[in-house]
């Protein structure tokens, strides 16, 4: 009798797994202990062995499909046999499986027969329908919905029983162009979609739970630096001395036209957290934080990383003047990809800023002032400026958001590149 | 408009008939001089006599064939079974005669009976006395099957049963014939055969039920309302023709079901309504649809035992939540 294999709790938060490539074919012989294929658990990539030895009959969950712990991806049994209708059979505890596995998997019957009493024992999942090839689970609506909402359901995670995607899961969901080819260069192509929705992996789903129920909805950490301006300085003068009274730049303009340029080099921060998916934008368009009388207001500066500093400083002036005016529509103040908020004229050291869901990011900029500084092993006076990043940590990681400031901070102490 | 009860709604049904119709009469054991098991044909034998309001032996079977045969000779007889348990008996004159007599003349012989009485269970009668056979005669090509769950519907229903033109199972409850409500007094004021009626409208989920069920649905729609969930309430009324509009349409607002009934589970109404939507609203549906029916026993004398073999209104409160991926 042909022997199911099953997803297999490898981890002991584990509670569903992606299989990422298939070692055995169908047809291949198989001992037991064989490697069969390899899972993503939610913390690394495992290896899926074999409970049996005889023939690979079938593989239920192609390469690539994500299933539910305990649920059957395969059969194992001799050439020509007949498997169960290629059907799986309905999930039971994680427990019971680890258990009649290490028992003896080749025994089906009785497998069966524990499965029955599983059922019989909690009733309430008894007409929960058996996921059988790996296949999204959806109720027949949300297929029809997705469909006419031209929805990918592959990207989505389901709240109905063992992962079923229902009616509730698409409501407000956005619908987004299909992902197209992944970004291959830091320099984004102006032709295509605007941005990538990147499926979440199992690693990066649990991340994102274990950490939202630690520290609210968006679990933020700060990452700060400090970054020397004299050059910055030594540059916005330079530029000033040629330019009318009306294309002056300020520090914030420059800081804007680095971190765009930054971004465009680290999409990863320049994202948003959407329901089901990581929304990795390949155009930069940084809101900038403006305070108005009774609060304060986020106009957008649009392809900042393909705008001159001159255009920036005219965008910058033209919004937040209106902004002050309330004439801002709201096209203008929506659909930023990451935000700046700059306190540094009201003399603030450095401080933390609130994230402005779905960015994953937000740069709070201190003041530029004078303080002694080890250069070349002597203390001098320097211009240095506080940055502070929040990221949410579902997005990203320490390392992610280190890596753009430590770009960011080459180019503020390098705006000459600003120019390449 | 007058507020009656059930009983009497039946009562004023058929005495409207048979001042219209000289061809109905009615038969069955006690209904004449004893004014019925039930009560429900109170006065019918001092009001139209003793040819037309019929005693008959403890013959079920014997006196439903001589309803069929009055039937074909052109009459309209109601025959009234004390109970449908009772009626087991007379079951070959009701589907091997009154069903098939017009598809197997040919079209010649028609059969324009009705057969009536209690169906279901009520209070500690025991299992032989306690049974819902709705489905059973659903089953039957030729017979219609109707189970009204209000006075108004059980007038306007009867009087479109006696005029119909085809043999009719006309199932009613014991525990119905108290319940009171509005009926109207106007004799040409009929109920549909084969049309469900919404009972209560909501966006949320569906139940469909009928008869006994209705009101267990709408105490459980009370009870659901109070945590914010609103349920589409849909009495089918009629068993045989089923009213799979009525149905499909609640599915299009709710995508969720829930299918009451007091009988037992296999193959039962609720299985058929099951296989319409899933055969028709496949795509809308957002839930596996739940039934709640009776368990899957003879029913039990033991009072708790029979409480918890009944549908109530906690279990369908249950299935709904459920389907509502609430629970």
């Amino acid at each position: 009798m042909a022997t199911k294999v099953v997803m297999e709790a490898l981890s002991p938060t584990m509670e569903e797994g992606r299989l990422v490539e298939w070692k055995k074919a169908v047809g291949d012989a198989v001992a037991q202990g064989d490697v069969l294929a390899e899972v993503e658990t939610d913390k690394a990539v495992m290896e899926l062995v074999a409970r049996a030895s005889g023939t690979m009959l079938a593989q239920v969950v192609p390469a690539g499909g994500t299933v539910p712990v305990s649920e059957v991806v395969g059969w194992i049994g001799e050439p020509g046999e007949e498997i169960e209708g290629g059907e799986g059979t309905k999930p039971e505890e994680t427990k019971e499986t680890k258990k009649a596995d290490e028992a003896d998997t080749a025994d089906k019957p009785e497998t069966a027969d524990k499965q029955d009493k599983a059922d019989e024992k909690a009733p309430s999942k008894a007409d929960a329908p058996a996921a059988t090839d790996g296949r999204v689970k959806a109720s027949p609506l949300a297929r029809k919905m997705a469909a006419e909402q031209g929805l990918d359901l592959q990207s989505m995670s389901g709240s109905g029983p063992d992962g079923r995607i229902i009616k509730r899961d698409l409501e407000g969901v956005v619908a987004a162009p299909a992902a197209g080819s992944p970004v291959a260069t830091p320099v984004f192509a102006s032709e295509g979609p605007a941005y990538e929705d990147l499926p979440l992996s199992q690693m990066r789903k649990t991340i994102a739970k274990r950490l939202a129920q630690s520290i609210g909805p968006i679990p933020t950490f700060y990452l700060t630096t400090e970054v020397d301006m004299e050059r910055a300085w030594e540059a916005r003068a330079a530029l000033n001395a040629v330019a009318g009274d009306a294309g002056k730049v300020s520090f914030n303009d420059i800081i804007i036209k680095a971190t765009a340029v930054a971004l465009a080099q680290h999409p990863a921060c320049n994202a948003w957290w959407t329901e089901g998916a990581i929304r990795q934008w390949r155009e930069v368009h940084i809101a900038m934080a403006v305070a108005i009388p009774d609060g304060l207001i986020t106009p957008v500066i649009r392809h900042a990383d393909r705008k001159s500093l001159r255009q920036i400083s005219a965008d910058a002036r033209d919004l937040a003047k209106r902004a002050r005016d309330r004439k801002l529509t709201p096209e203008e103040y929506t659909g930023g990809t990451f935000s700046i908020s700059n306190l540094g004229m009201m003399d603030i050291h450095e401080f933390t800023a609130i994230i402005n869901p779905p960015e994953a990011g937000i740069l709070a900029v201190g003041r530029i002032a004078e303080i002694p500084a080890v250069v070349d092993g002597a203390i001098v006076p320097r211009r240095r400026m506080m940055l502070t990043m929040s990221c949410d940590h579902r997005v990203i990681d320490g390392a992610t958001g280190a890596g753009f400031l430590k770009t960011l901070k080459l180019l503020l102490e390098n705006p000459l590149a600003l120019v390449w | 408009m007058a507020v009656m009860t059930y009983r009497d709604a039946l009562n004023a049904a058929m005495r409207e008939e048979m001042h219209r119709d000289p061809d109905v009469f009615l038969m069955g054991e006690e209904v004449a001089e004893y004014d019925g098991a039930y009560k429900v044909s109170r006065g019918l034998l001092a009001e139209f006599g003793a040819k037309r309001v019929v005693d008959t032996p403890i013959a079920e079977l014997g006196f439903s064939g001589i309803g069929v045969g009055a039937a074909m000779t052109g009459l309209r007889p109601i025959v009234e079974f004390m109970t449908w348990n009772f009626a087991l008996l007379a079951i070959d004159q009701v589907v091997n005669s009154a069903a098939k007599l017009r598809y197997m003349s040919g079209g010649q012989i028609g059969c324009p009976i009705v057969f009536r009485g209690p169906g279901g269970s009520a209070l500690q009668l025991g299992a032989q006395h306690s049974q819902s056979f709705e489905s059973w005669y659903a089953h039957i090509p030729g017979l219609k099957v109707v189970m009204p769950a209000t006075p108004a519907d059980a007038k306007g229903l009867l009087k479109s049963a006696i005029r119909d033109d085809n043999p009719v199972v006309f199932i009613e409850g014991e525990m119905l014939y108290n319940t009171k409500g509005e009926v109207s007094d106007d004799p040409e004021l009929l109920v549909p055969i084969g049309k469900a009626d919404r009972k209560r409208e909501g966006k949320d989920v569906t139940i469909v039920c009928h008869a006994k069920t209705v009101p267990v649905a709408l105490k459980a729609a009370d009870q659901l309302a109070k945590d914010g969930i609103e349920a589409d309430v849909i009495d089918l009324r009629t068993i045989a023709p089923l009213d799979t509009t009525a149905i499909l349409e609640s599915v299009g607002r709710t995508n969720r079901v829930v299918v009451a009934e007091e009988g037992w589970s296999f193959a039962g109404v609720g299985a058929q309504v099951v296989d319409l939507i899933q055969r028709e609203a496949f795509d809308l549906l957002d839930a596996p649809i739940l039934r709640v029916t009776g368990a899957d026993v003879p029913m039990p004398y033991n009072k708790h035992l029979e409480k918890a073999s009944k549908t109530d209104p906690a279990k369908v409160v249950a299935a709904a939540r459920r389907v509502l991926y609430l629970d």
